[in-house]
């Protein structure tokens, strides 16, 4: 098994993009977490148009209301409609959890990619990366999101710190196993210089792993974002974020279960599509992963 | 074997060190003085500068840096500002609450989720192996938070068969203990399930396709005995891999849970002291946990080193 | 003559997802106390002949028809259960590659006596004493101290000789050997075959060994199967393999056979190279690469003609070839 996966990846970059397209596309975890996605995402993007509500419009007159035909969702103890609060709330999750994945896959590539290029800085990164990773993640970013103050950007920070570690230890497993092999040595021969060879044919090679634990991130950010909310060191309310709208309910949960009921369902569709087109990257992609 | 403990242990030190300093230099992320965060606006110069003093914020920081080891050297994790007790005291209170919490869910994820992967994988291809794995990625997608507040409408509130929340020690009532821990394991668990479900299966998938299963195919034994005595024991290191980083994961997660259902344990110590800026315990908190999962991974390797001989030759 | 006590008649497998012929029309028996060598080249499908006899081939992966009878029960038409159920006591296989045939965690005398406490119903102790007899008598050094042992901790040669306990363990009538010598140093190897010859005569075997080495089948063996694409090419005594050659590509290969006292190695000289499975060409298999070729050889698979007694071979010029 292992000799096949050095094998197999002795030659990766020839692999052309339109033939991974073809097996993603034949992939049924892709076709079905891609649909979900993309519905999540054509939501978030067009919430403007579609909710049918102000998602921050209070009415006292209907307040906790069941769902009906007018508020799909029901509405909350301000009145507010749920629906459109999950709506609006898609879009700043996605935009907390794309962030995330923007800062994590950086500074994760960024620091994987020294310590696995530059021998006398793998062990004091890669042993700082250990201690981060020694607590659990969502501790971690609970603590640092608190810490740093309430706020869109430090939910984003904090999920970042939280996630970053394990990605660089991915692109740094990645970059050890490819810098040994042979088209890195030739490129080294051929006259490139150092930092090119990094760039070019190293993070080129690393790129699978790193989509697919990015696109698990996003997940996990999606997830730690809502219980940061649950715990009130998320977005500042009355902004509808999944995790704020369920924060909200809590108190309601005997007499309107509806509030908590579908943000977390949204949660659920949104994780769910992600992690099914994690699997299906990870199976095109990364053969050498297993879960 | 003595040699492979050695390094181990001289790793998870090393790590250790880098930890406290991370737990201790949280106080640095704080934009401004933290004994006036604290304190919030309302406080007098005076009082602000009496707290900087007891926290030893008016010390240079390498000062800061040497007293804090001395200190938690001695097992002295500090003060708690709000609660005015030490934070050791505090944790070790809380301690078996949660890991009560913490090892049952992981004895429920791990049984259900290597029962599950095993199932899975000796039905590979099979409907059966398919619903598995599409409930094991369903698992995997649910805020568990979320999971405990749905939890509790339906069975406490609704059926009215278990409480809303709270925690019974189990030297008061074993029953009741049992009933107040049932839901937030079950909340905890399912999420992990998910985990170990998938990563087993991965791993017997992986064992099941290797020449001394079809040796031992050719003795003639049964299917139950290979899946069970050349099967799974090739595939633990994987699921103990996994188990490790279940038990890490369940740490953070008691943490929500125990707000979700107010169990008064190490998590919900934490948090308040998150909420409430009270950074003595967030610190000895941070570190403690960190402990015990370096702990447990430690006790993951020990675990690899007796379940496959090969790996004390390393 | 006594009664064979392996007869595989008109095998074919065939792959399950396209239906391509791995194995064709392949006929063979075999006697207690016999050697059959089966011989060819690596995709000549002799490894699936031996998976097939010992129903171990993945019924997912290959559909299997033709008669495979053992002590004159019929295999084919059992349950994998019962199937399984006559491997390890009736008949055993040894692996070609003893490093990855053994459970690396279990320790190699646990994997021995759990063939005699599971398939001979002996109790702990009695599987323990029958276990370090049979060390002994397959000359492992030290056997008590063996037992303990993992299969890492054991030399290529030693791990199998384990193996070849296992085999035996259980007291099979057919043992079926794949290139039990192949990945062993070739001192080894010598070391190897004798203790299997005389295990064999000792206990009476049948023996099915699939080589692809010429001197193996010269050292040891009573009669020869020549396997060629799936296809029996020719099937003879083993004498007569070496002597009077009836199949131009038995020729072939006793001519690309290197030196009897050089290294043994892989078969490579024949020009032109084994057709593969779903390609095969429509005639004669060796058609292609055979330089006695004519017209008919190409329109139809050849059918076994005999050439003397027990000695046949599928090619339609075997009178005109001398």
């Amino acid at each position: 098994m292992t000799a096949e996966a050095v094998l197999d990846l002795s030659h990766p970059p020839s692999k052309p993009f339109r033939e991974t397209l073809a097996r993603l596309l034949g992939h049924r975890s892709f076709v079905i977490g891609g649909f979900l996605v993309l519905i999540v995402l054509i939501i978030a993007l067009t919430a403007d148009l579609i909710a049918p509500f102000d998602p921050l419009r209070n009415a006292a007159r209907v307040r906790l209301r069941a769902p009906d035909s007018v508020y799909w969702f029901g509405t909350d103890h301000f009145g507010r409609d749920i629906l459109s609060r999950v709506i609006h709330g898609a879009r700043i999750s996605l935009i907390i959890g794309g962030a995330t994945v923007l800062m994590t896959g950086l500074f994760g590539t960024l620091i994987g990619a020294v310590a696995g290029f530059f021998r006398p800085l793998d062990n004091p990164i890669m042993r700082l990366m250990d201690a981060l990773m020694a607590f659990p993640a969502i501790l971690l970013a609970l603590t640092v999101a608190a810490v740093l103050g309430a706020s869109v950007v430090n939910v984003i920070i904090a999920l970042s710190i939280a996630t970053a570690p394990h990605t660089a230890r991915i692109v740094r497993a990645s970059v050890l196993v490819i810098r040994e092999l042979e088209f890195v040595e030739a490129a080294r021969a051929l006259g490139a210089s150092e930092a090119r060879i990094l760039l070019r044919h190293v993070l080129v090679n690393a790129l699978g792993p790193l989509i697919v634990r990015l696109t698990y991130v996003f997940a996990i950010a999606i997830l730690a974002e809502a219980a940061l909310s649950f715990i009130g060191v998320g977005p500042p309310p009355p902004a509808p974020s999944f995790g704020n709208i369920i924060a909200n309910g809590r108190d309601f949960m005997v007499v309107a279960p509806w509030i908590t009921i579908f943000p977390g369902l949204a949660i659920i569709v949104t994780v769910l599509g992600l992690n099914l087109l994690g699997d299906a990257l990870r199976d095109v992609l990364d053969p050498r992963m297993k879960v | 074997m003595l040699g492979f403990l050695t390094r181990r242990l001289a790793g998870a030190f090393l790590v250790l060190l880098l930890v406290s300093v991370l737990s201790f230099g949280i106080i640095w992320l704080v934009p401004g003085d933290p004994a006036a965060v604290f304190l919030d606006a309302g406080a007098t110069p005076d009082q602000v500068e009496r707290l900087r003093r007891e926290l030893g914020l008016d010390k240079p920081l390498a000062m800061q840096v040497v007293e804090w080891y001395s200190r938690i050297l001695k097992g002295d994790l500090g003060r708690s500002i709000l609660l005015s007790r030490g934070v050791t005291e505090a944790i070790i209170e809380r301690l078996p609450v949660t890991l009560s919490l913490a090892g049952i869910s992981l004895v429920l994820s791990v049984v259900a989720g290597v029962a599950a992967g095993m199932v899975a994988a000796t039905k590979h291809g099979q409907p059966v192996d398919q619903a598995v794995m599409a409930g094991a990625l369903f698992g995997l997608s649910i805020p568990e938070f979320w999971l405990g507040l749905v939890l509790i409408v339906v069975f406490a509130v609704q059926l009215g068969v278990l409480p809303t929340g709270g925690f019974v020690p189990p030297t008061e009532s074993i029953t009741g203990w049992i009933r107040s821990i049932t839901l937030p394991a079950i909340a905890l668990a399912v999420v992990h399930m998910g985990f170990i479900a998938r990563m087993t299966r991965a791993a017997l998938l992986e064992v099941l396709s290797q020449d001394f299963i079809r040796t031992a195919d050719s003795k003639g034994l049964t299917r139950l005995h290979i899946l069970l005595r050349h099967g799974l024991p090739n595939a633990l290191i994987p699921i103990l891999t996994v188990t490790g980083i279940v038990a890490g994961s369940l740490l953070g997660g008691t943490v929500i849970i125990e707000q979700v259902f107010s169990i008064p344990g190490v998590g919900r110590l934490i948090i308040g002291a998150i909420l409430s800026r009270d950074f003595p315990v967030i610190q000895g908190g941070l570190l403690f946990v960190a402990l015990v999962y370096l702990t447990i991974n430690l006790l993951v390797d020990i675990c690899y080193a007796i379940v496959d001989p090969r790996v004390r030759l390393e | 003559m006594p009664a064979p006590l392996l007869r595989v008649d008109g095998l074919e497998v065939a792959l399950a997802s396209t239906g391509a012929t791995i194995i064709e029309e392949v006929s063979l028996s075999l006697e207690p106390g016999e050697t059959l060598g089966v011989v060819g080249e690596s995709g000549s499908g002799k490894s699936v002949l031996a998976l097939t006899v010992m129903g171990l081939l993945p019924r997912a992966l290959a559909r299997t028809r033709g008669n495979i009878q053992l002590g004159g029960d019929e295999l084919t038409t059992l349950s994998p259960d019962a199937w399984r159920d006559r491997r390890g006591r009736d008949m055993a296989m040894i692996f070609q590659e003893p490093m990855t045939a053994l459970n690396p965690v279990m320790r190699v005398g646990h994997q021995v006596e759990e063939v005699l406490m599971n398939r001979r119903g002996m109790s702990a102790g009695d599987a323990r004493r029958r276990a370090t007899a049979l060390f002994e008598r397959v000359e492992i050094p030290e056997p008590a101290r063996r037992l303990a042992a993992f299969p890492h901790e054991l030399s290529g040669g030693m791990r199998q000789r384990v193996m070849i306990t296992i085999a035996l363990a259980a007291e099979p009538r057919l043992l079926i050997a794949d290139e039990p010598t192949t990945a062993l140093d070739v001192t080894i190897q010598a070391q190897i075959l004798d203790l299997l010859r005389d295990l064999q005569k000792e206990r009476g075997l049948a023996l099915l060994l699939i080589t692809h080495d010429l001197g193996v089948i010269a050292e040891i063996t009573d009669r020869v199967l020549v396997l060629y694409a799936g296809r029996v090419a020719e099937v003879a005594p083993a004498r007569l393999i070496f002597d009077a050659p009836a199949h131009p590509y038995t020729r072939a290969l006793l001519a690309s056979r290197p030196a009897l006292t050089g290294p043994r190695d892989r078969l490579v000289s024949i020009e032109g190279a084994v057709p593969s499975v779903g390609a095969m060409p429509p005639g004669c298999r060796f058609a292609p690469r055979c330089s006695f070729a004519i017209g008919p050889c190409m329109t139809a698979p050849p059918a076994l003609i005999a050439c003397a007694e027990r000695h046949a071979a599928a090619c339609v010029r075997v009178g005109e070839l001398g």
